[in-house]
């Protein structure tokens, strides 16, 4: 690890007038901060907050090398055809043995590095589960400030649980690819039941025509409620931009119905009610959590403690956890 | 929370040469030092790599040049990082650069110079320094 990085609270400070103002330099650097964890920005955050809340936010998920990416490139040239600006933040995992990482979902998107109109930031999960990094949430909120109609959100390459994405986006897209999964894959519970949207992409490989299939019938079978929206079934192909103009259309189409029956605005109280609690909860542990560490350390500093773990690890540490429990309205914090 | 920050390089090949088995080698062993890694892949223009560079705030642009143009691209490119005030943004280069060419390029304002033979380690100490 090196031992000095790269002071981000440097001069010029970010204003928030210029982050309204969509100053992209501006809004990359606020984002810098809010990855750094800089506690400075909370109170940031807290003034653009009142100015969010008109972007669309869509998130495009599914397994590693589903076309995720190239999905993306694709629905950006068709939602600037449209005359959306669109911001894009892309989760890529972050190395658990070094704390790095290869950040490559924009390779794919690089044809559009030159359009004004597009933000595309990568972003580190940073050993944070659930296919979100901790910091995606307040990114997509300056982006949103800065004015972006859209933003697309894609998640690390998912398995069948990580529904984290559904509690940030208002839309979300589950890419398939063919022949990956049977009739009971598609029974399953998880990503399957939190999806808006079905995408098999890559169209052209043998096994399509039998995967659209097989979620077709999941999606009739489900016993809907009246006006309630029904998942759509979107056929691409992202290399080639095949059907990637009707995917954009299902995008708004269920924008569109979102509004008509209040669904979206119940959406965004939800998800901001959900966010407080995780908000408390992460402030509450990033205090806690450093401080169980030490004790935890220090209890096993004897040779005795340590035996007694040894020998009954569920006593010795239920009766820790009692201790400490007890003693958290002395703790210190910084 | 703890505040935790990390060296954010951009790794880019400009122009035509199509060699990126160096690039993204360096690319895994900047990962392997605990760095941010952002892989923007083959043919960039200098409009774009610049414009990722802000986008993704990076400290570091790191450029993989193969075609012998390193001269001209890197001339280009100080001025335009100039231009766009990433001032604060160290700008090395790696690939065949012929050992006359170093100074030239150091005079520009390019950081570092990894000519080809360099070891991981030359380059990950020589990219540490920078923020020392």
């Amino acid at each position: 690890m090196p031992e000095k990085v790269p002071d981000i609270q440097t001069d010029p400070p970010v204003e928030i007038q210029q982050i309204l103002d969509g100053d992209v330099m501006a809004g990359a650097r606020l984002i810098r901060c809010i990855e750094a964890g800089d506690p400075a920005t909370a109170r940031m955050l807290g003034q653009l907050y009142p100015h969010a809340g008109n972007a669309f936010v869509i998130g495009i998920t599914g397994p590693p090398g589903a076309g995720k990416s190239t999905l993306i490139s694709a629905l950006i040239t068709m939602f600037r055809k449209k005359n959306f600006s669109v911001g894009v933040v892309a989760v890529d995992p972050s190395s658990h043995k070094t704390g790095g990482a290869v950040l490559g979902d924009r390779v794919r998107m690089q044809a559009h590095a030159g359009d004004k109109g597009v933000f595309i930031r990568s972003m580190a999960a940073r050993g944070v589960a659930g296919g979100l990094a901790r910091a995606a949430r307040d990114t997509c909120l300056v982006l949103d400030a800065m004015g972006y109609d859209i933003i697309i959100v894609e998640p690390v390459g998912s398995g069948q649980a990580d529904l984290e994405i559904t509690t940030l986006v208002h839309s979300l897209g589950l890419v398939a690819i063919p022949g990956t999964g049977d009739g009971i894959q598609a029974v399953k519970a998880g990503l399957l039941e939190a999806a808006d949207l079905f995408i098999v992409n890559k169209n052209d490989l043998p096994g399509a025509g039998s995967e659209m299939m097989t979620l077709e019938h999941l999606v009739q079978q489900r016993s809907l409620e009246p006006d309630t929206w029904q998942p759509p079934v979107a056929s691409t192909c992202a290399r080639t931009g095949e059907g990637v103009d009707r995917l954009a259309d299902l995008f708004l189409d269920h924008r569109q119905f979102m509004k008509n029956n209040q669904v979206l605005e119940k959406k965004q109280t939800d998800q901001a009610g959900d966010y407080f609690n995780t908000l408390v909860r992460q402030m509450v542990m990033d205090r806690i959590d450093p401080w169980v560490d030490r004790q935890v350390t220090a209890f096993l500093d004897t040779a005795e403690q340590q035996a007694a773990v040894t020998a009954d690890p569920y006593r010795v540490a239920q009766k820790l956890a009692d201790r400490l429990t007890r003693s958290l309205r002395d703790v210190t914090i910084y | 929370m703890e505040t935790v920050n990390k060296i954010r390089v951009l790794v880019a090949k400009p122009g035509l040469d199509g060699h990126d088995k160096g690039a993204k080698i360096v690319a895994l062993a900047l990962r392997d030092a605990g760095m941010e890694v952002i892989y923007s892949g083959l043919h960039q223009t200098l409009d774009q790599i610049i414009s990722t560079a802000v986008q993704e705030s990076v400290d570091v642009i790191g450029l993989s040049i193969m075609s012998g143009a390193h001269l001209p691209i890197c001339e280009k490119l100080t001025a335009m990082m100039k231009e766009h005030t990433l001032d604060n943004v160290h700008l090395v280069v790696g690939g065949v650069i012929p050992q006359q060419d170093i100074q030239p390029l150091r005079d520009m304002g390019v950081a570092a110079v990894f000519p080809g033979g360099a070891s991981f380690d030359t380059i990950v100490s020589g990219i540490n320094a920078l923020f020392q």
